[in-house]
């Protein structure tokens, strides 16, 4: 009896496990509007507010967001946004235009999309017709016709908005601020970007014509907010159908933040970067281990997630390699002590490695120079050495001159842990003369 | 509404009064008055510069209402015209009905607006006006009268440009009030010799009366299209002229005192309108453009199949607002015919056209010209332009005089056919009323030539008036903008550097000298360019559409000759070819290719042609046109050398030195020396402006508005940003305020963070922000710096100067991912900058942040 009831419960928790996953997974993968802000509603009240002067008032507006990556400039935008268009009289009369530097790549295109969800007199099904110099005057006639009072504000929205600034002349930047401008019809420039030099990237013209309204959102949090971040993010919702499991599983996470390895991770992780993203990438691994048999996350599995995303990824390449390979890479390594860092040739590393094979080493077999060569390219396939730009051209591969793209801590780090290693390796890894 | 008689089965004369004034630069002789006989009844009507005309257009009952400009003969074609330049006025029904929610309100039945609209045509042939009619300016404060009774009189309160309805400019205003009061001037003494003449019982109120019973009728009579003025035209006009000295005196003094003025003028309304207007008349008006496309059909007896055969140009030339010519006359009198049937054929005082009048009234109107000296030329000249003046207002006062004498005499023959032509109509059953214009009025200039030669009757109705068939807008909102509720929005309202300027201060000089300049290019009839050069900012634009806009006034006002303005700009083209279509496109509507384009304006500005109007035109960001070959800009600046282009460009730049830095020598040696170079607001007119912008608006401390002017003027002395900032402050401020309903100043403190908030720069901040691994990357930077004394870093030595320290400072160690991730994410932001990652160990970083502004910024912690 007993044991056919916890095989229902198991039923049930994989049942549960797997919404569970699926709620958390979507929290961490999508930046979805339902989640809360945290630590910018200054910006977000003037970002807000500003939208609304377009929208009710007819009031033109420039400006950017400016913040280094995840740092929610996307959400802090689609959240205005969504505030927004719930206001009655706002979701009829309003436009949206969203473009992405990294979509529109020149102002060709850029243009076509702007008419395109515009819905001008020139969009045809899903196409847009006429060239570039006609969608342009087409674009900037339909915009000028408007006034403040009687036309649909429109907002645009440029994602990536630096990209835009490197398209020739920065036509469409021009002409959208200067729309902003002057007494067209009303539009609202809001550009997200992660560099903080933009404005100089703007040509004088325009960027007389920009506004000069800055949101910066700099991740200006400290640490016991990401604590609660951390607990907000795994948190299940009061929603969740069952309960019961619901609360144990918050009762756990509010144990895990407050447990001392979990804080050490935390603090670890929050040290290399206050970007939510790296955050959300921890819990993804730690919610993956996440099973039947084991319901609720441990301090453990935090602890192995956080190792995955800190690991070296060269280091583990290193791992993989075949003896010969390393000990290529031990020579030339020897190469660099001597030659302080100048670049070298197969030549000169084989002549290395012959050095070490024929002197100490009988571990190691005397391979033929071809294979030699063979493994020294799989390195370079590897990227862990890289060909000098400029003798890229017609000398001999032999001699085509190289550089080591590993530093020594990291050589050294990963024969600590290589599998097998023979022992006069790794002597000779230590030193170059070891052998004498 | 009444039904103006504009084509009665009559033909009128039109012949010119007083001493033509030939100016030989203009290639055409003016003249101050012009005299309008009808046939049959011997009456005249005679018409001056500067009084309000009707002019028959598709709408019979509401004709077109201009203000004369000037009259003149056209003699570039063999047969000579009599052409009109005038100013346009739209009524309601004419403004296209999407626009009419702008005005929001309802409008006066009688109102009509200033057309503000630089590209309409205003040069009509002289033969199709009607009549006379009474306008009255109304200043903004003013209500327009809206249940007058007297509906000869119009109302002018707003004006129109195609966008929305302004309030008059006072100069404007003053300019409309002017010419009445200068008639009432002249006519008053003949008003009381006519006066004396009439029989005594005659009372103005009895005038009235008896005009609106023909007015009545008139409203049921079938139009003709005829020119000829009818009896009842005529005795309009006299009654008109009777009405006029009283009420244009009325309006004078009512100007003087405010208070009482629209008490006054209602009660003047009410002694000359006895008769109620009936409501669903009103109703009517109102919804023409809805009821238009079938009752066109029902109108058009015989000419709809002329109509579906029309090719596009004709079409063209169907929308423009023309007099009917002479063959379609006939026509028409023959399709009414039947109509008419139970005329009396002997009240009937119309003449149907046959082909042997026209011929005869050709010839009348030929020896008319004839008859016309010619004046010896006179050039003119700014100084001169006072004596003509004079000479012209001598001029009209001897023709009053002269006019008004003939009109007593010919009275009683007016009364007679008046009351005939009553019943005439009486019988005829009421017509649906045509559709209400729609024209596109750029188009007319182009047609000159064909006026006479067209077949057909305007009836397309509701089509826009720009000449492209596909008008681009953006949805219009469905609920109107929220007009602003405090002082602070108000403000921000005003602040926006959208917001247009009645003047635009601290650039007098500037405008007075492109004013001197384009005007004197327009009164010699020569070309020319002018380079304008000055950083962002400073006003170039705006002050060069403020001497546009002047000198479009001053054309409509007669004192240059008209123009046609073009602008175009170099940031708004993909490519600088695109700079020949669009100019094309503007002049003539045409659309080409760049090639064909740059050969087809070519041609226009280089060869000898007919005269046309002076263009001005002008290039904002010329630098954007530089071409290897410099062909546009050499274009550009070659074709108002040309004698005959008579294009006047104005060239606008950033860089000063343009015209040496970076065009050949025959390019610039083309552009010439008329240079002109707007320096940088400084702090106390950029003041200036902002009180100017503030006036009357107790928004901000002075001392808010002196910091904010202060600072900008140190940085660029660009206006814009000071506006900008101004309007950021007025945020700021209600922000900061906790009761949304207390009267907030802007304080200096508010204007101070704004000014902070858009000048200074973040990367201190993101420094602090950024996370521990980041920072301490940032000292392994300058400690890699220290060391090697370069500027300059492989990513491998840094990465050795960062492990060290954050084993110094008990930091786990960093892998190189991880460092990695923390270069390149610094690298994002601009802090750091960096080669690309695919040189990994060997990618050089650079600090993009001054040393010491990053030492600063850590250290702080």
């Amino acid at each position: 009896m007993s044991s056919r009831k916890s095989k229902s419960n198991s039923l049930i928790h994989t049942e549960c496990l797997s919404q569970v996953q699926r709620i958390l997974r979507e929290r961490f993968c999508r930046q979805s509007p339902h989640s809360n802000l945290f630590g910018v509603q200054v910006q977000y009240k003037h970002l807000s507010e500003l939208l609304k002067r377009t929208a009710l008032h007819g009031e033109s507006n420039s400006v950017l967001i400016i913040g280094p990556r995840g740092s929610g400039k996307t959400m802090l935008i689609n959240h205005a946004l969504k505030e927004l268009m719930e206001i009655e009289e706002v979701s009829e009369n309003v436009l949206q235009v969203h473009l992405n530097g990294l979509l529109q790549i020149n102002d060709k295109i850029a243009l076509k999309e702007i008419t395109r969800q515009l819905n001008l007199e020139n969009v045809v099904g899903d196409k847009v017709f006429g060239s570039f110099a006609e969608n342009l005057s087409f674009l900037l006639e339909a915009l000028k016709k408007g006034d403040r009072t009687s036309s649909c504000p429109v907002i645009f929205i440029l994602d990536e908005f630096d990209l835009f600034a490197h398209h020739k002349n920065q036509t469409l930047l021009y002409n959208l601020f200067d729309i902003s401008q002057s007494a067209q019809t009303p539009i609202a420039v809001i550009g997200l970007t992660c560099r903080l030099d933009i404005l100089e990237l703007l040509e004088k013209r325009v960027k007389s014509r920009f506004s000069h309204r800055q949101i910066h959102l700099m991740n200006s949090f400290g640490f016991p907010q990401y604590v609660k971040i951390f607990k907000e993010q795994l948190s299940l919702p009061a929603e969740f159908p069952d309960k019961v499991f619901a609360e144990k599983w918050n009762e756990n996470v509010q144990y895990l933040s407050e447990d001392r390895s979990v804080q050490e991770v935390l603090q670890k992780h929050f040290n290399i970067s206050k970007n939510l993203r790296s955050l959300h990438m921890l819990l993804m691994l730690a919610l993956n281990r996440v099973t039947a048999s084991h319901p609720f996350m441990t301090a453990v599995d935090l602890m192995e997630a956080s190792q995955l995303c800190s690991m070296d990824s060269k280091a583990n390449i290193v791992h993989g390699l075949s003896v010969l390979e390393i000990c290529l890479i031990i020579a030339m390594k020897h190469l660099n002590d001597i030659y302080e860092e100048e670049p070298f040739n197969f030549q000169m590393v084989y002549n290395e490695f012959q050095k070490f094979v024929q002197r100490k080493a009988h571990s190691v077999y005397n391979f033929e120079k071809p294979v030699v060569m063979k493994a020294f390219e799989h390195l370079q396939q590897l990227e862990l050495i890289k060909p000098m730009e400029r003798t890229s051209g017609n000398s001999q591969r032999e001699y085509q001159l190289m550089k080591l793209l590993l530093d020594n801590t990291q050589i050294m780090n990963a024969l600590q842990k290589y599998p097998n290693c023979p022992t006069d390796v790794r002597q000779w890894a230590t030193s170059s003369l070891s052998w004498l | 509404m009444a039904h103006y008689p504009t084509r009665l089965k009559t033909r009128k004369t039109y012949s010119w009064v007083g001493r033509p004034l030939l100016d030989r630069k203009l290639h055409y002789q003016t003249y101050r008055e012009m005299c309008v006989k009808t046939e049959g009844c011997s009456t005249e009507i005679h018409i001056q510069i500067g009084q309000f005309v009707l002019i028959e257009g598709d709408d019979d009952e509401n004709p077109y209402v201009a203000k004369l400009l000037e009259l003149f003969e056209d003699d570039s074609d063999p047969p000579p015209k009599k052409r009109a330049r005038v100013q346009w006025f739209v009524r309601f029904c004419e403004v296209p009905a999407c626009k009419r929610h702008l005005l929001g309100r309802k409008p006066g039945a009688q109102e009509i607006f200033w057309y503000d609209y630089p590209a309409c045509d205003s040069n009509i042939n002289a033969e199709t006006i009607i009549g006379l009619v009474r306008v009255i300016p109304l200043a903004p404060k003013d209500v327009v009268p809206t249940n007058l009774k007297n509906e000869k009189t119009l109302f002018v309160k707003l004006s129109w440009n195609e966008k929305k309805f302004r309030p008059l400019s006072s100069e404007l205003f003053a300019e409309l009030n002017k010419p009445q009061e200068s008639a009432a001037k002249c006519q008053k003494p003949v008003r009381a010799k006519s006066k004396s003449a009439e029989s005594p019982s005659w009372t103005p109120a009895e005038h009235v009366a008896k005009r609106i019973e023909s007015r009545h009728s008139a409203s049921k009579s079938r139009q003709t299209p005829t020119h000829p003025l009818t009896p009842r035209a005529r005795k309009r006009l006299e009654l008109g002229n009777l009405g006029n000295p009283q009420m244009s005196q009325q309006t004078s003094c009512a100007s003087l005192d405010s208070p009482g003025r629209i008490k006054r003028k209602v009660a003047f309304s009410e002694i000359t309108s006895p008769s109620k207007r009936s409501q669903p008349d009103k109703l009517q008006t109102l919804s023409p453009a809805l009821k238009a496309p079938e009752k066109t059909r029902e109108t058009g007896l015989s000419y709809t199949e002329d109509d579906k055969k029309a090719s596009p140009e004709h079409r063209i030339i169907l929308r423009t607002r023309i007099a009917a010519s002479k063959t379609i006359d006939i026509r028409e009198e023959r399709t009414l015919t039947p109509i008419s049937g139970g005329q009396r054929s002997s009240v009937v005082p119309s003449v149907i056209l046959k082909p042997e009048n026209i011929k005869k009234r050709d010839a009348k109107e030929a020896k008319a010209q004839n008859e016309a000296t010619s004046t010896p030329h006179r050039i003119r000249r700014k100084s001169s332009v006072l004596t003509m003046n004079r000479i012209r207002q001598q001029l009209r006062f001897l023709g009053n005089s002269k006019s008004d004498q003939e009109e007593k005499e010919i009275l009683p023959a007016a009364e007679i056919s008046d009351s005939s032509s009553d019943e005439e109509e009486a019988s005829t059953p009421p017509l649906p009323r045509r559709a209400p214009r729609t024209v596109s009025r750029n188009l007319r200039s182009s047609l000159k030539s064909s006026l006479h030669t067209l077949t057909k009757v305007p009836k397309k109705s509701l089509k826009p008036r720009t000449p492209r068939c596909a008008a681009p807008q953006i949805r219009s909102r469905s609920l109107a903008a929220q007009e602003p509720a405090s002082v602070l929005e108000e403000a921000r309202l005003r602040l926006h550097v959208s917001a247009v300027p009645e003047s635009l201060p601290c650039r007098e000089q500037e405008f007075q000298d492109i004013y001197n300049f384009v005007e004197s290019k327009l009164l010699d009839h020569t070309g020319g360019c002018m380079y304008i050069s000055g950083v962002p900012g400073t006003g170039k634009t705006a002050t060069v559409h403020e001497v546009i806009r002047c000198l479009q006034q001053a054309a409509q006002a007669n004192d240059v000759p008209p123009f046609q303005y073009i602008e175009v700009n170099g940031m708004k083209l993909t490519e600088p070819h695109q700079v020949y279509v669009q100019i094309l496109q503007k002049l003539t509507g045409q659309k080409a290719t760049a090639n064909h384009a740059a050969e087809l304006l070519a041609k226009q500005f280089c060869t000898r042609g007919s005269p046309q109007e002076t263009t001005v035109l002008l290039v904002d960001e010329l630098d954007l046109l530089w071409t290897h070959k410099q062909d546009i800009m050499y274009n550009l600046f070659d074709w108002p050398t040309h004698k005959e282009a008579r294009l006047v460009v104005l060239a606008i730049a950033n860089t000063m030195d343009l015209p040496e830095r970076i065009m050949m020598n025959r390019v610039s040696s083309r552009l010439g020396l008329t240079r002109m170079c707007f320096q940088p607001y400084t702090y106390s007119q950029l003041q200036q402006i902002l009180r100017s912008r503030l006036k009357h608006l107790k928004a901000f401390e002075d001392d808010a508005i002196q910091l904010v002017a202060r600072k900008v003027a140190a940085l660029s002395g660009d206006a814009r940003r000071c506006l900008d900032i101004c309007r950021r402050a007025t945020e700021i401020c209600e922000f900061s305020q906790q009761k949304p309903d207390s009267p907030g100043l802007v304080t200096i403190a508010h204007s101070m963070e704004a000014v902070d908030e858009m000048f200074s720069s973040s990367y201190i901040t993101a420094i602090k922000n950024s996370s521990v691994l980041e920072q301490s990357f940032l000292r392994a930077i300058l400690a890699e710096f220290r060391r090697s004394g370069l500027e300059e870093a492989t990513f491998q030595q840094i990465y050795s100067q960062h492990v060290a320290l954050c084993r110094m400072e008990g930091l786990p160690y960093p892998t190189m991912s991880e460092t990695m991730a923390v270069c390149s994410h610094l690298g994002s932001c601009r802090l750091l900058l960096v080669e690309p990652s695919r040189n990994d160990l060997l990618l050089r970083v650079r600090l993009n942040v001054s040393q010491d502004d990053v030492l600063y910024a850590l250290k702080d912690e």
